[in-house]
């Protein structure tokens, strides 16, 4: 009996030491929930100057952005208060700040600088006139190539391809024998993974979500043919296993020299330039999103904010803290202490005047056209009720985008045809539509 | 407890049952009356204002939808087909841990390793490491050997969330076999030896059968695990290609977390509860009656 | 009853060829927490130049230790908690079984088949109306109910294999049920309730959805440790190694150093 015993006292003096871990004194202090990315990483270890010169103590709460986004909404929604600062995109913005959980941020006063915001992102922000949140960074989508490959095979990347030229680039360029392959596109279901990139082809496409009556359009012959092009363009060019690749599974892919073309978000430049995470530091182009019968809505526009519940206890403390982590002043203080080509993009009109910044990060105007270029309020060729590109801006979304998802990935795998697809998932939409009365 | 007196709580007391039993019905009961109650609700967190009662509404819609009938077939085989898979794996493996052999108290905890890692973590490191097919330790193996690369999640996903499963199942399932082994009496073993039986007929005439109730139990433990298997679902195929591998308890998770329809997530969860409440009834007739209640 | 050598030989091949099997992954992902990222996601290779940096880099991103005691507190609280009232309740059970007994069983296992999301909403409200959110309180009281059902069936089945005339003996002396339970029955028990017991804390420590949805930092185990890893923009293997290596050390040790007492626990009837 001589282990258990042991065994006891080693679990009740861990207990203890977990205790006393656990309960240290507080100052003022707010709890802060943010996404796992590698800007907000930066934020925390930066934060401690903050905390000094305030006297405000910050408890991280750092997650992957699925888990986030649910841990956060069921606190909101429920009222529980656990939250004073909240990490939101675009997507959430305006639906929050519809059922007044948010406070509005438009009183920060005029240090802040609201006329640097760059317009389109301030507006995807906004429910009417109102900020709801403020901007810690914010990405478009846009085209990356390997400049050697296109060099080897004497092709030329045009500013801005269409999707024609992309297939042609893809099938001259596709080289599985030698590991890479002509392009990676997100496969994998999900709203914010392949249906955001699928919503641009489609836009491209000239096709739309919802008719002006709200009816589904999935069945249209605009989706058909985005959807023929997608499946035909990557199961033959793509790499194996595309159905499981998100954002992050395409990046290491092109981090790793696998994938000749690339589509997707403008964030992946800084670290794809970064020698230490990339094997292809030094043989990235950029072009922009391609386009296909239209330009409207092939690049999306998406912006990571912060914004303070209405149900936080600590609402001076995290307006205060929100104001400095989203000002002029922390994204001049991220590129002196960490490099210009890491400083949150694509917020503010001062960082792409910034010289500094131009010089250490040759994607920077990319960006900034890219960003200024869209808008969220005329995504597609023909009318919508709708605003958002790579989404649709209405609570019901989140659910429909991953159940069409799956089937758009069944469609990719060659379970199903694409017309069988295609039926399947306008039967979801309508259902959902039905069910939240927009449509009888 | 309150013992005081000389006799105390006597040995048969029903008071030594009741707390177990109160705090299980308390934490029975305020759930599921909750969940019931919002079952019958309109109630998305994302649209409060459009709450009220809804009637049987979100069942109606549920046992409408085509997904639900596709994820509880998908639950009954990611369950069974785990359930036989680490059992036979978990006897073969058990049978030859046995056997002394060099080195076995370290392979040993090799072979139980699997068990604690977390779900999650399993997953990422068979999905990232393992089974990627462009830079997977098993797509270098192929290539090695001159094969092409098996895609897996896109060509075999529900075989291969089984095989995660499996991988961290069947160790649960060897160590406890392995210690019920191990309690068989040396006297009946030697007396078979003499008896010139070979390995398979002790295997199948005198282990077997002294292993029923552990074979039971594991049954039963692992199956309220695998009805609820969902974290190596997320991380690998999200749910797809298609409905592939889309499980009750991820389709609840798309209603529940994805939509935040509450009415609909509770009403599955009150279909779940039916359904695992067969699988009980299932277990009363069977399996508690081999572990001998 | 020694075997042959040939057929030790053979055994030894054939048990450490499924041990390595098993142990594959794991290992392999420890091998990836010491490459650099460039490495670890380029084609595998068993060459490379090992590193630190990534369990630099993680220490410096989360407070494992806070996180790693927080594990501890939960795993051995609720574990401790589910045994103060599952021993007596299996002790009952086994040696005083009434015909409500097999239906009882089987209603508290049911009780663990619910499956967590479709109650996340119910259990949220609950917890806040209750201000036991982010405590370690409502946690330990979460992990305690959730096991208790597995823990009182394993007891059940360990009490069951002990001769119940040794009781008898006890009884006629006029033992209370305390001391029947403290004097007799546990010491006979005791390795079957240390499994058990290990069996618990390792199911608590891997739980991974009401670790994460109940808890925001102060009462943060391991498991949201975790979630801050996986899934980044961008996909850090490597970090992602390290931070699973870390979160699985602690469990791994305790399973090394228990497993000679595990497996004895869970002999079934080895006191007959």
């Amino acid at each position: 009996m001589e282990l258990p015993r042991r065994f006891c006292l080693a679990g009740l003096l861990l207990m203890a030491f977990a205790f006393s871990a656990g309960c240290s004194p507080h100052a003022p202090s707010i709890t802060v929930a943010t996404v796992n990315n590698a800007d907000m990483i930066i934020m925390q270890r930066l934060s401690p100057p903050f905390e000094a010169a305030t006297g405000i103590t910050i408890n991280w709460v750092v997650l992957e952005e699925n888990v986030l986004r649910q841990r956060v909404t069921t606190d909101i929604a429920t009222g529980g208060g656990q939250f004073d600062v909240v990490t939101i995109g675009s997507y959430e913005t305006p639906i929050w700040a519809r059922q007044g959980w948010l406070q509005p941020l438009h009183d920060l006063g005029p240090e802040y600088g609201y006329d640097d915001l760059l317009p389109s992102v301030r507006q995807s922000l906004s429910l009417g006139d109102t900020l709801y949140a403020v901007p810690f960074y914010a990405e478009s989508s846009f085209t990356y190539y390997r400049t050697d490959l296109f060099e080897q095979a004497g092709l030329t990347m045009p500013e801005a391809p269409t999707y024609t030229q992309i297939a042609d680039f893809a099938r001259r360029l596709h080289n599985p024998e030698n590991g890479v392959y002509g392009i990676c596109l997100r496969g994998k279901p999900g709203w914010g993974e392949n249906m955001a990139y699928l919503s641009t082809l489609v836009n491209a496409f000239g096709g739309r979500w919802f008719d002006m009556g709200w009816h589904p359009q999935l069945t249209s012959p605009e989706w058909h043919a985005a959807l023929s092009f997608y499946v035909n363009l990557l199961a033959t060019y793509g790499p194996p296993g595309a159905t499981s690749n998100g954002h992050n599974e395409n990046r290491a892919l092109f981090a790793a020299g696998n994938c000749a073309m690339w589509i997707d978000a403008t964030a992946a430049a800084g670290h794809l330039y970064n020698p230490n995470d990339s094997r292809v530091a030094d043989r990235i182009g950029f072009a922009r999103a391609p386009m296909e019968v239209t330009e409207n809505g092939t690049s999306w526009v998406w912006a990571w904010a912060l914004a303070v519940p209405a149900s936080s206890r600590n609402a001076e403390a995290a307006r205060q803290f929100v104001q400095w982590a989203t000002s002029a002043e922390y994204i001049t203080l991220v590129g002196e202490a960490d490099g210009w080509t890491v400083a949150p993009p694509g917020t503010r009109r001062s960082t792409y005047a910034n010289p500094a910044y131009l010089a250490a990060a040759p994607f920077a105007p990319f960006v900034e056209t890219a960003i200024l270029s869209v808008d969220p309020t005329r995504p597609t060729r023909d009318p919508v009720p709708y605003v958002g590109i790579q989404y649709v801006g209405i609570p019901e979304f989140q659910g429909i985008g991953a159940q069409v998802g799956q089937v758009v990935a069944a469609a990719l795998s060659g379970q199903q045809r694409v017309d069988e697809a295609l039926e399947t998932a306008q039967s979801i939409v309508e259902r959902a539509m039905r069910d939240a009365s927009y449509i009888p | 407890m309150t013992p005081r007196t000389r006799l105390g709580v006597l040995p048969g007391d029903w008071r030594l049952l009741s707390p177990a039993v109160g705090a299980l019905a308390l934490w029975m009961v305020l759930p599921l009356a909750m969940t019931l109650w919002f079952s019958f609700q309109r109630y998305n967190l994302l649209t409060p204002q459009l709450r009220g009662f809804a009637g049987a509404a979100n069942y109606a819609t549920l046992v409408s939808d085509p997904a639900l009938w596709a994820s509880i077939a998908n639950t009954v085989v990611l369950v069974g087909s785990v359930l036989v898979i680490s059992i036979i794996a978990g006897l073969l493996v058990a049978a030859i841990f046995d056997e002394p052999f060099s080195g076995r108290r370290m392979a040993r905890l090799f072979v139980v390793a699997p068990f604690f890692v977390m779900p999650t973590v399993g997953a990422l490191i068979w999905k990232n490491l393992l089974m990627h097919p462009v830079n997977g330790l098993f797509a270098a193996a192929a290539r090695g050997l001159g094969m092409p690369a098996v895609d897996w999640f896109t060509d075999w996903p529900m075989a291969s969330i089984v095989l995660i499963v499996a991988w961290q199942w069947t160790p649960f399932a060897f160590l406890i076999f392995l210690t019920a082994m191990q309690s068989i009496d040396p006297s009946v073993r030697e007396a078979a030896l003499l008896d010139g039986a070979d390995w398979r007929d002790r295997f199948i005439h005198l282990v077997l059968p002294h292993l029923r109730r552990a074979i039971g139990i594991v049954a039963m433990v692992e199956a309220i695990f695998l009805l609820t298997v969902f974290a190596e679902i997320l991380v690998t195929t999200g749910g797809g290609p298609g409905l592939a591998t889309t499980n009750l308890a991820f389709f609840i998770y798309i209603k529940a977390l994805l939509q935040y329809d509450v009415g609909i997530a509770s009403a599955a969860g009150v279909i779940a509860i039916l359904l695992a409440n067969g699988i009980a009834f299932f277990f009363m007739r069977t399996v508690s009656r081999s572990i001998d209640v | 009853m020694t075997p042959s050598l040939p057929r030790r030989l053979a055994t030894t091949i054939l048990g450490w060829a499924i041990a390595l099997t098993f142990f594959l992954p794991i290992g392999w992902m420890v091998l990836a927490s010491f490459k650099t990222e460039v490495d670890a996601i380029a084609a595998p290779s068993l060459f490379f130049s090992p590193t630190l940096e990534n369990y630099v880099a993680v220490h410096e991103r989360a407070p494992y230790v806070h996180a790693a005691a927080n594990s501890v507190y939960l795993s051995l609280g609720g574990t401790a908690l589910a045994l103060l009232l599952g021993i007596p309740a299996a002790y009952r059970l086994a040696f005083f079984p009434t015909r409500h007994t097999r239906t009882l069983l089987v209603w508290m296992i049911s009780t663990r088949m619910l499956p967590a999301a479709g109650v996340l909403v119910p259990m949220y409200l609950l917890f806040n109306w209750t201000r036991l959110l982010d405590t370690h309180a409502g946690l330990i009281g979460m992990y305690a109910l959730m096991n208790l059902p597995i823990l009182i069936w394993l007891l059940y089945s360990f009490f069951r294999d002990i001769p119940t005339d040794i009781l008898d003996a006890a009884r006629i002396d006029g033992a209370s049920a305390r001391e029947e339970l403290r004097h007799i029955l546990l010491p006979l028990a005791l390795p079957g309730v240390a499994s058990a017991s290990l069996l618990s804390i390792v199911l608590c420590w891997n739980e991974a959805f009401w670790s994460l949805n109940l808890t925001t930092t102060d009462a943060a185990p391991l498991t949201t440790f975790i979630a801050s890893f996986s899934a980044p923009e961008g996909l850090f293997w490597a970090k992602l190694s390290a931070a699973s290596t870390l979160a699985i050390a602690p469990i791994l040790v305790i399973g090394w150093l228990s497993q000679r007492h595990l497996v004895r626990g869970l002999t079934f009837g080895a006191v007959k």
